[in-house]
């Protein structure tokens, strides 16, 4: 393990952690000028954490030691998976721990933990989140391992950064495969995150919200770790999209001190424009029912399988 | 598929898209959307068609390039757009089966036809081999496709996607047909179009709608609307 590597490592998590919730602000910043509304604060995440780490928190009578524990749990695997994704260099010390396919196996225990907490106080709000939750992560989450798979297929293993560095320094080509399965990433990004066709992070109306039915009774620093650990996952989501999408940039192969410093810049650029295509996917479609979640996240999985199939005839 | 050439990846994109067209026919039910994408098949046919002459030399493709840019992109479209205007038909009904279980069909077709077009591929000397289980894949959707609708309007739409995988087919196994067969095959489709054309005023004519399904009993109704012709007693 050569000092570049842990440097890049710590690099990578506290840009992750500081990154996120101003990740976060800029996408709501450009939905409100996209909707002629005047934009809040970037910094307004950050200000929102503060104060509720500085409150003190009110845990139900009912909660079992479940309901405490679960917002450092989910929190804590964020950190984990960000520490995974090669998000500036691909010599990570940490992922030789886990590939691609435990990443996703690393979300999906955070989702559970969500939802056992958010039944773990028997309101009907949290069961109704939990429940919705898990629907979707069923129907979501074959879908990402098929984009997965594609990646992999290309690059011959599971390992992130090892598909990153195969995609980022080979010869440019078109692939049709890896243009169905950027669109079911797309898709798959939206869904997951509680974005806007199948959930608004704006709004706290009951009927149709999802994620935030499930952490309705957390309050003060857990409430915070849960939102900290939302932004998280978003800015996870979309690095998972630029490390098998467009992976140029990232400090490759043994790793200077100059590559990295140039890949810092580049991740700024792309948060910036991939934030900005969030707000304007948002902003221009409308929140299905959630009777429709299903036919919106088969369509992902189609386009998956569908890059799947095409690379294996087209060997491209 | 960084080593390929740039033309056989632009290829390669174009049989892409077309399945993925296929895939949105199959999962759409407004007819007016439906012959706008018969046309943006017809449009990835004529650049495909156009990239296979350019790379191979063959300039009888070029007149089939344009031939397929005149009667799928023009031509056809335009015809089926007025018959929607004239016959005043802009849904089809829900199809057979729900948008996410037509749509897994799908898959499962797309993965028998890339199958069964392995062995054909394997035979084929040309360099878009490959993209013949596509064109496979496109007839065989199409047949979904006219399986699940219920409307005359949008089972023809699925016959002439049918023809346009044909198209692709025998263009990506062997450069395309021989001119005179492709001239038939362009005429025979022009006439089925407007003899089913003049068809649809007859079933509409006869059943007051273009729900095939009033086809399938043999038994004559009774007269109830006063509408059923009856050509014995009418002699």
């Amino acid at each position: 393990m050569r000092p570049i590597e842990i440097v890049t490592q710590a690099l990578e998590l506290i840009a992750a952690l500081a990154v996120a919730p101003l990740f976060l602000g800029w996408i709501n910043q450009c939905r409100a000028w996209l909707q002629n509304r005047r934009a809040p604060s970037l910094w307004l995440p950050y200000r929102g954490l503060r104060k509720l780490f500085h409150k003190d928190a009110v845990v139900a009578e009912t909660a079992s030691p479940i309901f405490r524990l679960a917002p450092y749990i989910v929190f804590g695997a964020m950190v984990v998976a960000a520490a995974i994704i090669p998000s500036m260099g691909t010599r990570l010390p940490f992922t030789v721990a886990a590939d691609a396919i435990a990443l996703v196996g690393l979300l999906a225990t955070a989702r559970v933990f969500l939802s056992l907490a958010a039944m773990d106080i028997g309101t009907a709000f949290g069961t109704l989140g939990a429940r919705r939750e898990m629907m979707l992560g069923f129907l979501a989450e074959p879908a990402l391992l098929m984009v997965i798979f594609v990646a992999s297929l290309i690059s011959a293993t599971t390992a992130l950064p090892a598909i990153t560095e195969n995609l980022a320094t080979q010869a440019l080509g078109l692939y049709p495969s890896l243009a169905f399965t950027g669109v079911a990433f797309t898709l798959v990004l939206l869904a997951e995150n509680a974005r806007i066709p199948i959930d608004n992070p704006a709004t706290h109306l009951e009927l149709t919200m999802i994620h935030e039915a499930m952490v309705l009774e957390y309050s003060a620093r857990h409430l915070a770790l849960m939102e900290w650990a939302a932004a998280l996952k978003l800015f996870n989501y979309a690095c998972i999209g630029f490390a098998l999408f467009v992976p140029w940039g990232v400090s490759t192969g043994a790793g200077s001190p100059l590559s990295l410093a140039a890949s810092i810049p580049l991740l700024a650029v792309k948060l910036t424009v991939a934030g900005a295509a969030l707000a304007l996917i948002e902003t221009l479609s409308a929140k299905v029912r959630v009777f429709r979640a299903p036919e919106f996240l088969a369509t992902a999985f189609l386009f998956a399988v569908l890059g799947l199939l095409v690379h294996l005839l087209l060997g491209g | 598929m960084a080593g390929i050439a740039f033309d056989l990846q632009l290829l390669n994109l174009c049989a892409s898209l077309l399945l993925l067209l296929s895939f949105a026919m199959l999962a759409q039910r407004r007819i007016v959307t439906l012959v706008n994408l018969l046309a943006t098949q017809g449009v990835l046919l004529f650049v495909a068609t156009l990239l296979l002459a350019w790379r191979t030399g063959e300039h009888h493709l070029y007149l089939s390039a344009f031939l397929t840019l005149a009667l799928k992109v023009v031509f056809l479209p335009w015809l089926l757009h007025r018959l929607i205007r004239r016959l005043e038909v802009y849904w089809d009904t829900e199809p057979l089966l729900n948008i996410s279980g037509t749509m897994l069909t799908g898959v499962l077709v797309v993965v028998f036809a890339f199958g069964l077009a392995q062995p054909i591929s394997a035979l084929a000397n040309t360099a878009t081999r490959n993209a013949i289980g596509i064109a496979v894949a496109v007839v065989l959707l199409s047949f979904v496709t006219m399986i699940t609708r219920r409307k005359a309007m949008s089972q023809v739409v699925g016959f002439l996607s049918m023809e346009n995988g044909l198209f692709f087919g025998a263009m990506s196994a062997t450069y395309g047909m021989p001119m005179i067969v492709e001239f038939g095959v362009a005429l025979d489709v022009l006439v089925a179009v407007l003899v089913l054309g003049i068809f649809f005023f007859q079933i509409r004519e006869q059943f007051d709608s273009l729900d095939l399904h009033h086809l399938e009993s043999l038994r004559e109704r009774e007269p109830d609307a006063g509408r059923q012709v009856r050509p014995f007693e009418e002699n």
